[in-house]
């Protein structure tokens, strides 16, 4: 064997194995949050859309197949549910906030939960999609951890809910500011409780660059939505099949 | 931050817990955040607290976390196109019903209680 092929060989041993693969992932964040303080923060520049993008890539050119990617990042998906478990922080932060306003909030994100998942199933189902994209889409408007593991214990397909949540949260950090004031919302609370509760984080990070009180409330409505949407889901899954 | 992420898993594991004892369909990490949510309330956890400081910082990087799911959007791509008129329709029709139901809700009661509005100035658009 020539050293070249001998280095060559132990490249893609190395960038095959988890460590490799790893070092791509973070390598793509990486990657994507340069590109997001480059732009200024826009919208559309979000880091994991950047790193999926650059890992779907380095898979596909590396001959990896997805099972035994999704086995060798285990390592930083698995932060996944401790990190759902620490969106209690930004709840307990606004929570002195709350003042005359913890009934209309939590009403106000119970009826977004139900409106949204049986919007999403029935609109879904109208136009003819199966009953596994209807069960992917059902928890798109809770913060993606969420969505991925409801996706996942309804029967639909985790990774699309991923996709889909992410999406959302992109359309809505786009529009939702200008969608709210030709709704004639004016109250910042109500501004910022709808967008979290309707797209989750990647909405609420526009909302907090809007004003502060927006940006708070739409961390609330994402935590509360989340909650809101985990509880509702079992239930309505009985009715909608 | 080991003492911190300790607590956050130890709160997962008790959410893991109550699911599968109680039966529930809900993620058990959610479980835990209500029950982390109950604790921090509890103690009036500051921003010192080891807690606080090891959820802010994964919560900084929540999303590289859901990288590897979504990686799997690649081997879904045909369904995504096959079907791409009703994914849009329902992604984009349920988010504007949803948020119109939340946000007109919100300031419906918050009127019907008299409470005051925190109604500032929106300036008729969007700061850029």
């Amino acid at each position: 064997m020539n050293p070249v092929e001998h280095v060559w060989d132990a490249v893609l041993e190395v960038a095959r194995s988890p460590l490799g693969l790893i070092a791509i992932t973070l390598g793509g964040y990486q990657l994507g949050r340069w590109l997001q303080a480059r732009t200024g923060g826009h919208a559309l520049a979000q880091p994991v859309l950047v790193a999926i993008a650059v890992v779907g890539t380095a898979i596909t050119l590396l001959d990896v197949d997805y099972p035994r990617y999704l086995e060798a990042s285990t390592l930083i998906s698995f932060w996944l549910g401790p990190a759902t478990v620490a969106l209690a922080v930004p709840l307990h932060r606004q929570a002195d906030q709350l003042k005359g306003f913890v009934l209309p909030l939590l009403v106000a994100v119970g009826m977004g939960a139900v409106v949204s998942v049986a919007g999403a199933v029935l609109i879904a189902r109208a136009l003819g999609a199966d009953d596994v994209l209807q069960r992917t889409l059902a928890p798109k408007a809770a913060t993606t951890p969420v969505a991925i593991a409801l996706a996942d214990s309804l029967g639909g397909i985790p990774p699309l809910a991923a996709a889909f949540a992410i999406l959302i949260g992109i359309f809505a950090a786009l529009t939702a500011p200008a969608v709210l004031t030709l709704l004639r919302i004016r109250d910042r609370r109500a501004r910022g409780l709808a967008v979290g509760a309707v797209s989750h984080g990647i909405g609420a990070s526009r909302m907090l660059r809007e004003d502060e009180t927006e940006g708070a409330f739409a961390g609330l409505g994402m935590g509360l939505s989340a909650l809101a949407i985990s509880l509702v889901l079992p239930l309505l899954a009985l009715v909608l099949w | 931050m080991i003492r911190g992420l300790t607590f956050l898993i130890g709160f997962q594991v008790l959410g893991e817990l109550v699911v599968r004892i109680v039966d529930v369909p809900v993620p058990g990490a959610v479980v835990g955040m209500l029950l982390c949510f109950a604790w921090l309330r509890r103690t009036r956890a500051g921003e010192s607290a080891a807690l606080v400081r090891a959820s802010t910082a994964l919560l900084r990087h929540l999303q590289l976390l859901f990288v590897p799911a979504g990686v799997g959007i690649v081997a879904y791509l045909a369904t995504l196109r096959a079907d791409a008129v009703p994914i849009t329709a329902s992604l984009l029709g349920s988010w504007l019903l949803g948020l119109v139901a939340v946000a007109w809700t919100a300031v419906l009661l918050e009127r019907l209680f008299g409470a005051p509005r925190d109604d500032l100035p929106v300036a008729g658009q969007e700061s850029a």
